[in-house]
């Protein structure tokens, strides 16, 4: 019969250590407490002096202001908060696309960082070793004054088929709606299921049989050739709003400003520096002895890498990653050195106005702090997950 | 009857709610008495050791060294880690010191000795396990046999009254570990009040008085050596010594 | 059965040939096809690229300190640019003819930095020799003292204030990040949780956020009729914003102690801060001083925000300089590419010695 533990019998002496824990604590505690507690005295205490109004109630009153762009209509005569819900729609715009676009370009460059070719490895060890010594902000300002200086005229674009690269930005052909694309979206939604189930089955197979199927590139044929197949049916709809070169700009089609292009290329192309040096650190953690078991075992050199090599790799790869990823959306912030209208901008912009400093920053620090705090907290589940149980 | 220097009475811990890791320990040692504890890993007898200076917290029963008990109260810790001295697996010398740095620390820190004094008696304590040429070399250049040769210099240097030994010799290459136990069967002859938890049968039968012999937590059997290796009175003793003299 | 002698046999050297330029060439550019292929493609982009830009940047570019010349058609880079306004750039709006005291105070901060990365100055009255540094640097800078005029904080710019703040600001720091690291591996629940909501809370917003507080907020936190310079006020925002990263750093350090460390310690009676001193600490910190070293760089780039807050290091003086003169403004890119080159010589040779600090360790822990 086990038993259990008495309840903790704590010793109350002036010598104990647990009342010395619990003394400091409390010092520690009203420490931080009375620190707090003036700060905010001192700041209310001033704000009355100098008739300094405080309270979120400005979120409501119009703005008075106009955004530069938005992913909806805006207007100075919209409240506040529509402007900060759209500087934060632009911030997390502006760190999707970096992340997306900074992983691909980091993991490239980390893998080559490996390549038998000694050309590819000074190249990728070069582009790191420049890219991550100098400021991203330096970098932002120099693609800014490139984009929105450096670049000819509208009248003069630089031209690559249907794309227009000028002073006003990136303009590009984005297709028209019509019905017979819901065909192509059907297409490609039964393209996925198929893929899916497909996979599935050939999984089965493998496992009951041990006949190895394509799980990849079957699957991938599948999801496109099925799309394709959709999209054929509602009749191949394929009409563009191109965009037109005009006098003075470019005309129609889609676009992306200066200022979104400079944000989105100088955060990833600084952030790609350090993700490569997280992948390139994530392989070579995987000792040789794990790469050679494998090869003893049979593996080939494919099936090594992604049966042993690449799951261990990533174990140490996501932390540091997403810490790359969180690093990138606080450096988005710096996007108002040039302009773009991110929530740190938004920010800037109601604090002049208002002069409602204290709750302009707190809305700054809390969309931020939300961000990092979830992430962190996935991360946390994740690592709990895919941490290799040890006794 | 003079006052044990160690007094275990009905001892009890638990790790977390649900592992009962030592249950009603209760034994005895006398001045001068070297004993052996040995069991199946993890069977409590390392946390019995370190028990002793309060590395753990009992929860129940009642633990006296040297006639005071072992409570939360600081001063008490303090003292009763003065009288014993502690030998580790790992070691567990500092790397960033010198081998006499690593003996001259707590003297000077914690005895409040004079520099001069504490190198005299840290160079006194390393030519007694033999390595006194080393004074001056970090731990990571010596053999294994040789830090923990250290080690035990290291813990003889508080002057303590009782010396602990957790598995010393677990750790080393077979040819290391007679030089370290050469100095242990010495501490022995000397008189020193020993506590070895370790699966070195030569080693109990040439020193120990006693031998204790743990299994879940409890012991199971305490007899002197002859008796315990040649008759042992339990299934389990019988179970385990037939595992480790099989071969 | 007769007894087997041992009998050395010598070594000889390889058969093939492993080692030489055309062997390395063949191995490492031709070894098989795609490989070559590779080095066919990324050297013509490579040379193609290589030689536009030099065509730009040296053969074309105009030198001279005559915006005229830079107008001319068909004339690459500008870097007269740098020629005509490098004091503005390098020292900001500090006075023109007092200049030499900026430069003196950046060479000495300087040399005391490379002091402070020679192992042969570690020791106990580096501290001493920064704090006397520190005192000459104010004094030269803001003068006001044997004869020197007096420059106020906010005519400081440029390199010597970008060098200030990084090296300040994680000197500051280093102190409170290592009794923030402490605090978060206390047993100590609540001294615990007000150092991690401390760093939690840090790291989750961004640098700008911090200056903007620093800049706004802090006037409104202090006593009424107690102001501080916007310098001092930005510096403490910096600092509190490295010393929570630098504490993850040293708490990185102190993590990898080997908890038989501490237990070692605590049967020789060490007491708990003699434990941290004598010995977590200085094993910790010799651990972690290249993460130091990266952190002390990521400073270094990062005082470039301070010029969002109308303080004009180096970044902010650029844009300064430029802005105000329309006869140069055209050539912004040139100005930037410039300060990009005085950023990374120093972030690249900290890096190089942060990798060769880091070998070192490695070298110790397998000694």
């Amino acid at each position: 019969m086990t038993r259990r533990p008495p309840p903790a019998k704590k010793v109350w002496t002036w010598r104990s250590r647990a009342l010395r824990g619990l003394v400091y604590q409390l010092i520690a505690v009203l420490a931080v407490g009375l620190g707090v507690w003036w700060l905010a005295s001192n700041t209310m205490h001033n704000m009355q002096v100098r008739g300094i109004q405080s309270g979120f109630d400005f979120l409501g009153r119009p703005a008075g202001f106009d955004i530069g762009e938005s992913l909806y209509e805006f207007d100075s005569g919209q409240p506040y908060w529509r402007a900060f819900l759209i500087g934060l729609t632009n911030t997390l715009r502006v760190a999707l696309i970096g992340i997306v676009l900074s992983t691909l370009l980091g993991t490239l460059l980390g893998v080559g960082r490996f390549s038998r070719n000694a050309l590819v490895r000074g190249l990728c060890y070069a582009y790191v070793e420049f890219v991550r010594n100098v400021p991203v902000l330096l970098q932002l300002l120099m693609w800014y004054v490139f984009f929105a200086e450096v670049l000819p005229t509208a009248a003069d674009a630089w031209t690559f088929g249907p794309l227009f690269l000028s002073k006003g930005g990136l303009s590009f052909p984005i297709p028209i709606w019509e019905a017979g694309h819901l065909w192509g979206v059907s297409g490609l939604l039964a393209g996925a299921v198929l893929a899916f189930a497909y996979r599935r089955w050939s999984f089965r197979t493998f496992e009951a049989t041990g006949q190895p199927r394509s799980l990849f590139w079957v699957p991938l044929a599948v999801f496109v050739l099925v799309g394709v197949l959709g999209w054929a049916a509602g009749g191949a709809p394929a009409h563009f709003n191109s965009p037109v070169k005009g006098e003075f700009s470019i005309e129609q089609g889609g676009s992306l400003t200066p200022e979104f292009l400079a944000v989105v290329l100088g955060l990833s192309i600084y952030t790609a520096a350090f993700i490569a040096e997280v992948v390139r650190a994530g392989i070579q953690s995987v000792v040789r002895g794990q790469g050679e078991a494998a090869a003893a075992l049979g593996l080939s050199p494919g099936q090594s890498m992604r049966l042993v090599r690449l799951p261990q790799a990533l174990r140490v790869i996501i932390p540091p990653l997403t810490n790359q990823y969180l690093n990138l959306t606080k450096n988005s912030s710096l996007a108002v050195a040039i302009g773009y209208p991110e929530v740190v901008s938004i920010a800037t912009t109601s604090l002049n106005q208002t002069g409602r400093a204290v709750e302009c920053i707190s809305i700054v620090m809390l969309v931020y702090l939300t961000t990092s705090l979830t992430t962190s907290f996935f991360m946390n589940w994740y690592n709990r997950r895919a941490a290799i149980k040890e006794r | 009857m003079p006052e044990p220097i160690l007094r275990f009475d009905k001892v009890n811990m638990w790790f977390g709610n649900d592992f009962h890791v030592l249950r009603d320990i209760d034994f005895e040692v006398a001045h001068g008495e070297r004993i052996v504890i040995c069991g199946p890993s993890g069977s409590g007898k390392s946390t019995l050791l370190r028990c002793i200076n309060r590395l753990e917290e009992h929860q129940q029963g009642r633990l006296f060294v040297d006639g005071v008990e072992l409570t939360d109260d600081v001063k008490v810790i303090d003292d009763v880690r003065k009288k014993v001295g502690m030998v580790f697996q790992q070691f567990n010398l500092f790397p960033h010191l010198t081998v006499l740095e690593n003996l001259t620390l707590s003297p000077m820190w914690v005895g409040k000795l004079p520099k001069k004094e504490a190198e005299a008696r840290a160079l006194a304590q390393l030519e007694r396990v033999r390595i006194a040429e080393q004074a001056g070399k970090y731990p990571l250049q010596l053999s294994g046999g040789q830090q923990q040769r250290v080690a035990i210099a290291r813990a003889l240097c508080l002057t303590p009254k009782i010396m602990l030994f957790d598995e010393p010799t677990s750790a080393l290459d077979p040819e290391m570990i007679k030089e370290v136990l050469d100095v242990m069967v010495e501490l022995a002859r000397q008189g020193m009040t020993m506590l070895c938890v370790t699966h070195e049968m030569g080693f109990a039968k040439a020193v120990a008085d006693q031998v204790i012999f743990m299994d879940e937590g409890q012991i199971v059997e305490q007899n002197n050596p002859a008796e315990f290796f040649n008759h042992p009175q339990s299934e389990r003793g019988k179970d385990f010594l037939s595992k480790i003299l099989g071969h | 059965m007769t007894a087997t002698t041992f009998d050395p046999i010598a070594a000889r050297p390889a058969p093939a040939k492993t080692s030489g330029a055309a062997e390395w060439i063949r191995a490492n550019l031709f070894g098989d096809w795609t490989t070559g292929l590779m080095t066919l493609l990324v050297g013509g982009a490579l040379l193609y690229a290589v030689t536009h830009v030099l065509s730009w940047a040296v053969f074309r570019a105009a030198w001279l300190p005559d915006h005229n010349a830079c107008r001319v058609e068909g004339v690459g880079a500008c870097w007269g640019v740098v020629a005509e306004k490098y004091r503005f750039i390098l020292f900001g709006r500090y006075p023109f003819e007092e200049q030499w005291r900026a430069l003196a105070a950046t060479l000495l901060m300087l040399c005391l930095l490379v002091a402070s990365c020679t192992r042969a100055f570690w020791r106990p009255w580096l501290v001493v020799l920064w704090a006397v540094v520190l005192g000459i640097f104010f004094a030269l800078m803001y003068g006001n003292v044997m004869g020197l005029p007096k420059v106020e904080t906010d005519r400081w710019g440029g390199l010597p204030l970008t060098i200030l703040l990084a090296s300040l600001s994680i000197t500051l720091a280093f102190p409170i990040a290592v009794g923030v690291a402490l605090g978060r591996r206390s047993n100590l629940p609540a001294i615990r949780a007000v150092c991690t909501v401390y760093v939690e809370l840090i790291r989750g917003v961004p640098l700008i956020s911090v200056l903007f507080m620093a800049s706004f907020m802090f006037p409104l936190f202090m006593p009424e009729g107690f102001s501080i310079d916007v310098l001092i006020r930005v510096l403490a925002g910096i600092t509190l914003f490295a010393a929570a990263y630098l504490a993850e750093v040293i708490r990185g350090g102190l993590q990898a102690i080997p908890k038989g460390q501490l237990e070692a310690a605590a049967t020789l009676g060490l007491s708990y801060w003699q434990t941290q001193k004598k010995i977590v600490l200085p094993q910790a910190l010799a651990m972690v001083v290249p993460s130091i070293m990266n952190n002390f760089i990521g400073l270094f780039k990062d005082t470039s925000l301070v010029t969002i807050v109308s303080l004009y290091e180096l970044t902010g003086a650029l844009s300064l300089a430029i802005n105000s003169d329309a006869n140069w403004r055209p050539f912004k890119l040139e100005g930037y590419l410039f300060i990009a080159l005085i950023y990374f010589a120093f972030c690249f040779s900290m890096s190089r010695y942060s990798l060769w600090v880091e070998k070192q360790v490695n070298k110790g822990q397998a000694r």
